[in-house]
């Protein structure tokens, strides 16, 4: 994938509180969250935060309740002013809008889902589907016309004329994802858009997103307190905690090179074999015989193919040219749980 | 010790001085601007008129229909009609049809001045926390100052007659549905408000799209308390010229006409409970949309 630069957050701070401009320099000079509370009564809610956003991909941005997830997405919509710094979108400053720009900037290039569903109870599946379209001035019959579209694409076809309290949560995040999509915006900001789902419907929810995604290449800009969901969808990965960002990677390397306890903490529980990819355990040897594999297979696959046949080394393969091998071992031992993980006492939750 | 026996106050003469004064600044107000005002109000005066007579004037059965076809919409409920229907039969049997007729002609007035006014300044209060710490305390007062206060420089103003009564009435019906409007609004749920804004709703399409309409069911709330407040002002309004069901009960309180007064009486309280029940129904009504298991 060409890698291009969608947004681009720099030096982002966010204090609440009654007069956040009086404390940003203590903020600045690096006091902690607890300590801004404790002395002044202001609430660090963002601290010097600097992410790089592809294009088209999927960024996760994942933290424990508090860390300041919310705040964060909120920025790039400005649906919350920031206290210092910089977000470029599309080489444009958010914060350099005038009012008609950013309604302009909310209507037709960043559309929102929420974890609240924040669905309109007076209007239909359908009505509520076109909502974005109607605010940007389309006529009501050509909205509803092209809303209906990603209403069936969300496989709400059927239920139209449903108001939002007759569906089940899993129904209504669908007509909150439809409304997102109708609008075209090409940045998609989910707020713990399922979080509050049950876990199967939001596997399944997970599929509808994806299935999407292959298609449309939207930036999406995804928030979860789940690691699983988080490397089950994300491009790149980036954690809070007290509103900076202590880690920001692919899944694989997160999961790795973890930054700190508070990281190692949140990878501990996960399935390791579907996560990393053979090239993270493969070595230069390269045999003679063997089944090929590529090396950015996960290793659950890989250790399928490897027990099918006989436990034998694997070829590594980088676009079908073979750069290493890999052993049944070293994937086995790749996959099991780091030792001090055990004893380790999460001392910050 | 005299200090304490007697609680300092202000002489009689002064006490008088500064009561004439304003007196006399009123008077010279309403010599300088009640005609102005009355011109004002005048195309208002011509529709009251016009309505009342419209009302008197409409054969009963075709009212009854009326009456009937309006609980109907109202209410969807057959029992609502029915009573209705009859409450007013028994009214008219009773010789109090014109009365009747007159008194919903001022409460139907009422009632539109109410919500034409009262419906922007709930919108406007609901807009900013200090223009809701300005109007209320006004409210307030019009809502607790006795209603014989008001109707002094009502009357100085402009005379005896409708218009006057109209305004006695809607200062005292107005302040539920400023207030509810405002309550309503604010009410609406955050997050369905987060959603408009970040889809780029601008503030009429804020207010138009979402908080009117998902504040109505509090706003006819309003309109309900309203018409109630506007009916228990008809005998108050009926001291300074209005028409209506009040007049016989004016009367039959200077003469002791317990019977008079009773069925007169009898029959407000008919017209409240009809008004009440309806406009509840159809309150219900609008909350349609809610129902449904999952809590939005
Ligand atoms: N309007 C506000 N006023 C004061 N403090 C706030 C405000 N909004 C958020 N905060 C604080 O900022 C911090 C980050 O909040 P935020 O809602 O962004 O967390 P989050 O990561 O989204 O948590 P959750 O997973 O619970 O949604 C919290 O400490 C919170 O108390
Ligand atoms: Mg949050």
């Amino acid at each position: 994938m060409v890698s291009d630069i969608k947004v681009s957050i720099k030096n982002l701070y966010k204090i609440f509180g009654p007069n956040p401009e009086s404390v940003l320099g203590e903020a600045k000079a690096g006091m902690s969250k607890a300590d801004l509370l404790e002395q002044h009564g202001h609430v660090l809610g963002l601290k010097d935060v600097n992410i790089d956003i592809q294009a088209r991909g999927i960024q996760v941005i994942m933290g424990l309740s508090g860390s300041g997830k919310s705040t964060l997405i909120r920025h790039i919509n400005r649906l919350i002013e920031p206290t210092a710094g910089e977000i470029i979108i599309d080489g444009q400053d958010v914060l350099a809008m005038s009012d008609e720009e950013l309604l302009n900037f909310r209507r037709f290039k960043a559309s929102m889902v929420f974890q609240k569903f924040g669905l309109l109870p007076h209007r239909t599946v359908q009505d509520n589907a076109a909502y974005g379209l109607t605010i940007q001035g389309m006529d009501k019959d050509e909205a509803i016309e092209k809303s209906s579209y990603w209403v069936k694409r969300v496989g709400l076809a059927g239920f139209e004329n449903h108001y939002p309290a007759q569906l089940s949560g899993g129904m209504q995040q669908r007509v909150g994802l439809a409304r997102a999509l109708a609008t075209d915006a090409e940045i998609l900001l989910m707020d713990e858009a399922f979080s509050a789902l049950d876990p199967l419907i939001r596997t399944d929810m997970q599929d509808v997103l994806l299935d999407l995604q292959e298609e449309l290449h939207k930036t999406i800009i995804f928030i979860t307190h789940d690691l699983d969901e988080a490397l089950r969808i994300g491009d790149d990965i980036a954690i809070l905690r007290d509103g900076a960002v202590i880690q920001q990677g692919s899944p694989q390397e997160i999961v790795l090179n973890p930054a700190d306890d508070y990281v190692r903490d949140f990878i501990k529980d996960i399935n390791r074999a579907r996560v990393l990819e053979v090239s993270s355990v493969m070595d230069s040897k390269k045999p003679r015989s063997g089944v090929k594999v590529d090396k950015e297979m996960v290793i659950e696959e890989a250790l399928q193919i490897a027990t099918a046949n006989d436990y034998k080394p694997l070829i590594v393969t980088e676009e079908g040219k073979a750069v290493g091998s890999v052993q049944f071992d070293a994937m086995i031992s790749a996959i099991a749980r780091p030792e001090k993980d055990a004893e380790r006492n999460p001392e910050y939750r | 010790m005299d200090f304490f026996d007697e609680f300092p106050s202000l002489g009689r003469g002064p006490l008088r001085d500064i009561k004439k004064a304003i007196d006399a600044s009123f008077k010279g107000f309403s010599r300088e601007y009640g005609e102005a005002l009355e011109a004002f109000f005048y195309p208002l005066l011509k529709f009251m008129v016009w309505f009342e007579k419209l009302l008197i004037a409409t054969p009963w059965p075709i009212i009854l229909l009326i009456i009937g076809a309006l609980a109907w919409v109202g209410s969807r409920n057959i029992k609502l009609v029915v009573g209705s229907v009859l409450a007013f039969g028994v009214i008219g049997f009773f010789g109090m049809w014109e009365d009747t007729m007159a008194t919903m002609a001022i409460i139907s007035v009422a009632t539109i001045v109410c919500i034409g006014v009262g419906i922007p300044f709930g919108i406007l209060m609901a807009r900013s926390d200090r223009i809701q710490s300005i109007i209320t305390p006004v409210l307030d007062v019009m809502q607790t100052i006795p209603s014989f206060v008001y109707l002094i420089p009502v009357v100085m103003l402009l005379g005896i007659g409708k218009v006057p009564g109209l305004l006695a009435v809607c200062i005292y019906a107005i302040p539920p549905i400023v207030r509810l409007t405002n309550l309503g609004i604010r009410l609406v749920d955050a997050d369905v408000m987060e959603a408009a804004t970040a889809f780029g709703a601008n503030y009429k399409q804020r207010l138009w799209g979402v908080q009117v309409p998902l504040a109505l069911p509090n706003i006819f709330a309003g309109v309900n308390q309203t018409i109630m407040m506007a009916l228990a002002m008809v005998v108050i309004a009926s001291m300074i010229g209005v028409k209506g069901l009040g007049v016989p009960v004016l009367r039959a309180i200077s003469n002791q006409y317990l019977a008079l007064g009773l069925m007169n009486g009898l029959a407000i309280v008919a017209l409240a409970i009809i008004f009440d029940r309806v406009s509840q129904q159809y309150g219900k009504r609008l909350q349609k949309h809610r129902e449904g298991g999952h809590g939005v």
